[in-house]
Parts: structure tokens; C-alpha cells; sequence
């Protein structure tokens, strides 16, 4: 299993598909973080510009923090289409390419075949999260510095202490990588129907996108379906950086709000991980491969 | 003898398509088992299944005296493919494809077995290129390299000479008899050409829609006094002629293209070499061979179709 792993994980790489992605997120990372760097202030003074003026703070409000959270709202609606790249292509792109028949000849069984094929999936989306997380955390970090992190949420202000943020970066992004891998099983599973890479790796991108916009629209008819959509569960990262306040309106440092929000969401993407890799197995063991 | 293959009853249906109906065969240790039929004869189907790719609708299949359903791994270990066309990782190097598939095959991977590989395939002078850049040959020796490298016990080529020039399907000729002789491999190799399953099988097993229509030692499948003669001279009106006026003109048959060809018993194919010679007639090529044409008209109704599959 582990050597197959290891095949798998070789022929990712070296694919130059695999790196678009990477290639795309350092673009996009880079390019805003020039843009923030020359007319940072002047965005937050848009961004915050009624609040501020009855809030003063002092220190560097735009810093390193800050900036990555920017990142991280605008990146992780569309990072599930780059994993789509890939996963999506994880079966259909070997069917396409005929290399299914002759490794399905080898003496592997069709269940380890697809664990090392989803595991190899599950470690470029984690590795592609990591690139992130490098770039838009630790070079934010290192390009505008620390301080405390503010945040504003519909109705208020967030003031998290310089202290009391990595920690919930750390686990944003471990929740971000059960979302992303939701993402890869669905990819996975739409993957294993067709024969050519392009029809699974645009559906995957369309039932995110479509449930996406179900999930973030406020209409009724809308909010009574968002619960069953995973979609709903995969922005839920945010609620790490919504902590607890006391009677001061204080931060409790360390404390959130809703943390049952955020487990319940990572047991419903867990579910939907197994469930569609389970899917996969079910109908790939009796398929006929005819590619 | 031994039993390598052995196939019972197998039947596999696509929506109510019956592509491979209650087929029996058994393929022995050392034969090299002809396996023919028309596109869509039902051939890629068996391979199929005998690779587990496609799962049969009911039959049996043993290789090795193992049940295939049962012993998969453990049967597909002495195996060795090409399933119709070779197949590879194009963004990979020829090196980097043979090491990979040997590893899944799962042997010990040195760069010595990989480059012998690639040598006896004839591509060890391409070994770092991406197979991107190959022709279809070279991909084909390729898929044959890939299927040897974990020195397996059966090789089952489907439609190996697809898409290759003449020196090509030479070339994989050669390969055939050699493993076959020289080291003893059981080799099932499927064709929709006659003249090519003809060179190289022991044994051959014929299959139309799916149902087999014969199988048996290739020598006894041909009628001896069927023998045709494919003769090319220097002239060849000229020697039409003086075939005409002697007393081979009763086996003169039909042309087909420009050579002479004439249907006699094969233990007269010397006495007509030394008769063209005696007439003064210069050869360029005389070619005995069987005539597996008219032996398919024998056993098929189709005429159509037969002619499609011969030529």
C-alpha cells in the first residue's frame, strides 16, 4: 500500500497540471500582497470606514494577521477548483489515458488501488493548503508584521490579542483541509463515471459552485435546503476567529464562541469524505473497465 | 499437460448484448494459443476477463489451476499484458514507466533489470525520453517491455502488431517465438490477422460472436493438401504462361494482385520449386503457406464477413 502511495504520489508530481495550482496561489497571494503593501490602509480605511470612526486603535492594524484572514476569505471559495484539478482527474484521467487497464493487470486489488489514489489526492490538497498557509500567514507575517488582529463581523468588531491568534490559524486551516478534502472526495467520486478528465473535473466545479451560491444567498427558499449542503459546513473555518467575550466586551483569550458549530460542521464533511470515497469503492469494484 | 488457461462456460452480457457466449478453452504450458476472431469477435472481451478488467456474467476461469476470482493477486503476479492498445504514462520517461510498473508488479526494481528491459525491447538508447515522444512502435515495444519485466509466466497480448509497419510486426513476431522457445513462456496472442496468428501459434482457437467456433493444434487445423504457393518472379505474365502450358496448370489459382498463386499438397511444394527452376523461370519470392482463408470460409456462413477478416 505504502509503495503504491508513493507511485501515486510520483505521477502527481510529476505532471505539470499539478503545479498550476501552485503556480496560481503564489500569483494571486503575491499580487495582493503587492496591492496591500502599496495601498493597504487606504483598503482598510474602505473596508472599515464607518466603524473606525468610532473605534480607535492603537497599533498596526494592518499586519500580518489581518492580511492572511483577508487571504484566506478571498482564497478559499475558489481553492476547492484547483483540487478539482487534480482529484477529478485522479480516475478518469487513467482512463483516459488508457493506464487504468494495465494497472487494474497488476496484482493490486481495485480497494487498495483507490485508497492509494485518494490518499495521494488527500496529501497534494494538504500540501496545497501548507503552500498557503505559507504564503498567505508566515510571508504576511514577515512583509507587514504582528499585532493585534481586528476583524469586523456584521454587526461588530473582533479584537483578538497578538497571543491569542496563531493558535486559531492553526486550526482554520486544519478545518480548511477537511473542507478541501471533501472537495477531492467529491472530485474522486464524480471520477470514477467517466472516462476522459475534463467532464468530472468541470462537474466537481459546478456542484461547488452551485451549492456555493445555495449556501451563501439569505433566501428563504434557499436557507431551508443550505443544511444539507456540505458546501454550507466548508466556510465554517471563520468561527475560530469568533472567541467568546466577557462582561467587558473583552476577548476571552483561547475561548469560542460557537465551538459546537465548528465540530458539528468537521463531523458532517467527515461524513460526506466517507461517504463519497465509500460511494467510489462500491461502484469501482464492479465496474467493468472497458477504456 | 499441463493447463495454464482454463476457461468454462464463460458467457459476459452488456445490457442484454451478448458479446462472449458459453466459451470453453484451456491453454497448456508452452503453447503459444492463437486466439482470432473479427472486430468485435468477442476477443477483448476474454482478455478481459481473464485479467479481471471486466467480471464474467457466469462461466469459470482457472489460471494456474487457481480460480481467478479467488487467487487474483497471486495469479495476476505470473501474468503479463498488453491489452489492446500499449498504453502509457506519456509525461513519463520509457525508464521511469517500466520501473513503475514493475514495482506495482511487485519486484524488486534494479536499474539493470530495467535497462535489460528496455534493451531486449530495443529502446534502451530512448530510456530517459518522455514516451510523448515516441511513434507507435516504439510505444508497442514499450507495452511488450512492461508486460516481460517481472518475468511472468503467461504473456497475453492482445492485438499486438496494431498500428506497426512491417518490420514492426516482424519484429514482435520474433519477440513471440523467442519467449516461447527460448524461455518457455505460455503466450496467448489474439489477432484479427490470419497470416499473422499463422507464423507463430501452436494452437489457436477461432471465435466468432462471442461462441467458438473451433480450436485445436494449428498443424491439424489445416487440410495439408490446402497448401497455397505465393509465387513473385522477374516476370511474371511470362511465367503465368509457362505454368499454363505444363502440367502445375490444374493447381494455377486465381490471382490476387500480381503473383502467381497455386494450391497443391504441401509435399509437392519441392517438386514445383525444382519445376520453376527447370523452366528457367527467375524467383523472386515462393512462399508456401496454409490456406487460412479458405479453411475460415469452411467454418463460417458469412462470406462478407470472412473476406473483411482476411483482408
Amino acid at each position: 500500500m505504502y509503495k503504491l502511495l508513493q507511485i501515486e504520489l510520483y505521477k502527481i508530481f510529476k505532471r505539470p497540471r499539478t503545479y498550476i495550482s501552485f503556480l496560481a496561489i503564489t500569483a494571486l497571494v503575491g499580487v495582493i500582497q503587492l496591492g496591500l503593501v502599496k495601498n493597504g490602509d487606504d483598503y482598510v480605511n474602505f473596508v472599515m470606514g464607518n466603524v473606525m470612526q468610532s473605534f480607535s486603535f492603537d497599533g498596526k492594524l494592518l499586519n500580518g494577521y489581518l492580511v492572511c484572514y483577508i487571504l484566506l476569505q478571498l482564497l478559499l471559495v475558489h481553492v476547492p477548483l484547483l483540487i478539482a484539478l487534480v482529484a477529478a482527474d485522479m480516475i478518469s484521467g487513467e482512463a483516459n489515458m488508457g493506464t487504468l487497464r494495465l494497472m487494474l493487470t497488476k496484482p493490486i486489488s481495485r480497494t487498495q488501488f483507490l485508497m492509494a489514489k485518494f490518499l495521494a489526492s488527500a496529501i497534494y490538497t494538504f500540501m496545497l493548503l501548507v503552500w498557503i498557509a505559507f504564503l498567505a500567514l508566515f510571508v504576511s507575517m514577515f512583509l507587514f508584521g504582528v499585532d493585534d488582529m481586528v476583524i469586523q463581523k456584521t454587526n461588530y468588531l473582533v479584537q483578538l490579542p497578538v497571543d491569542d491568534v496563531f493558535w486559531r490559524y492553526t486550526g482554520a486551516f486544519g478545518f480548511a483541509l477537511l473542507s478541501m478534502l471533501s472537495v477531492a472526495a467529491l472530485g474522486f467520486f464524480l471520477s470514477s463515471f467517466a472516462e476522459n478528465s475534463i467532464g468530472p473535473i468541470v462537474a466537481t466545479m459546478s456542484v461547488i459552485i452551485f451549492f456555493t451560491i445555495l449556501s451563501t444567498m439569505s433566501i428563504p427558499l434557499f436557507q431551508k435546503i443550505q443544511p444539507f449542503l456540505f458546501t454550507t459546513y466548508m466556510v465554517n473555518w471563520k468561527e475560530f476567529f469568533d472567541p467568546k467575550v466577557n462582561a467587558d466586551n473583552a476577548v476571552i483569550v483561547g475561548s469560542l464562541h460557537k465551538p459546537e458549530r465548528i465540530i458539528t460542521s468537521a463531523i458532517v464533511l467527515i461524513f460526506h469524505i466517507i461517504g463519497f470515497v465509500g460511494a467510489t469503492m462500491v461502484i469501482f469494484k464492479r465496474k467493468d473497465i472497458l477504456s | 499437460m499441463q493447463s495454464v488457461i482454463k476457461v468454462s462456460n464463460l458467457t459476459k452480457q452488456f445490457k442484454g448484448l451478448t458479446a462472449v457466449n458459453d466459451l470453453s478453452f484451456t491453454v497448456n504450458k508452452g503453447d503459444v494459443y492463437g486466439f482470432l476472431g473479427q472486430n468485435g469477435a468477442g476477443k477483448s472481451t476474454t482478455i478481459r476477463m481473464l485479467l479481471t478488467l471486466i467480471a464474467p456474467t457466469s462461466g469459470n476461469i482457472e489460471l494456474f489451476g487457481m480460480n481467478l476470482k479467488k487467487h487474483r493477486s497471486e495469479i495476476l503476479r505470473q501474468v503479463g499484458a498488453v491489452v489492446e492498445k500499449p498504453d502509457v504514462y506519456k509525461y513519463l520517461s520509457a525508464y521511469e514507466n517500466v520501473s513503475l510498473f514493475a514495482k506495482l508488479s511487485g519486484i524488486t526494481v534494479t536499474n539493470k533489470l530495467v535497462m535489460d528491459q528496455l534493451e531486449m525491447v530495443g529502446l534502451a538508447s530512448r530510456a530517459k525520453d518522455i514516451v510523448k515522444t515516441f511513434s507507435q512502435g516504439m510505444k508497442q515495444r514499450l507495452g511488450i517491455g512492461i508486460a516481460l519485466v517481472h518475468n511472468p509466466q503467461l504473456i497475453i497480448l492482445d492485438e499486438p502488431t496494431n498500428g506497426l509497419d512491417p518490420q514492426g510486426i516482424a519484429d514482435i513476431r520474433n519477440l513471440i517465438l523467442r519467449l516461447s522457445k527460448d524461455m518457455g513462456k505460455t503466450i496467448v496472442v489474439s489477432s484479427h490477422l490470419l497470416s499473422e496468428i499463422e507464423q507463430v501459434a501452436s494452437r489457436l482457437l477461432i471465435i466468432d460472436k462471442g461462441k467458438k467456433l473451433v480450436e485445436g493444434n494449428a498443424h491439424e487445423l489445416f487440410d495439408p493438401a490446402q497448401t497455397i504457393v505465393e509465387i513473385e518472379t522477374t516476370n511474371n505474365s511470362l511465367a503465368l504462361q509457362q505454368l499454363q502450358q505444363s502440367n502445375w496448370r490444374n493447381l494455377l489459382q486465381p490471382q490476387r494482385g500480381q503473383n502467381i498463386l497455386l494450391k497443391l499438397h504441401r509435399n509437392d511444394v519441392p517438386a514445383l520449386h525444382r519445376g520453376l527452376v527447370e523452366m528457367n523461370v527467375e524467383v523472386i519470392s515462393f512462399q508456401p503457406r496454409h490456406n487460412l482463408e479458405d479453411f475460415f470460409l469452411q467454418i463460417t456462413s458469412n462470406n462478407q464477413h470472412v473476406q473483411a477478416f482476411t483482408n
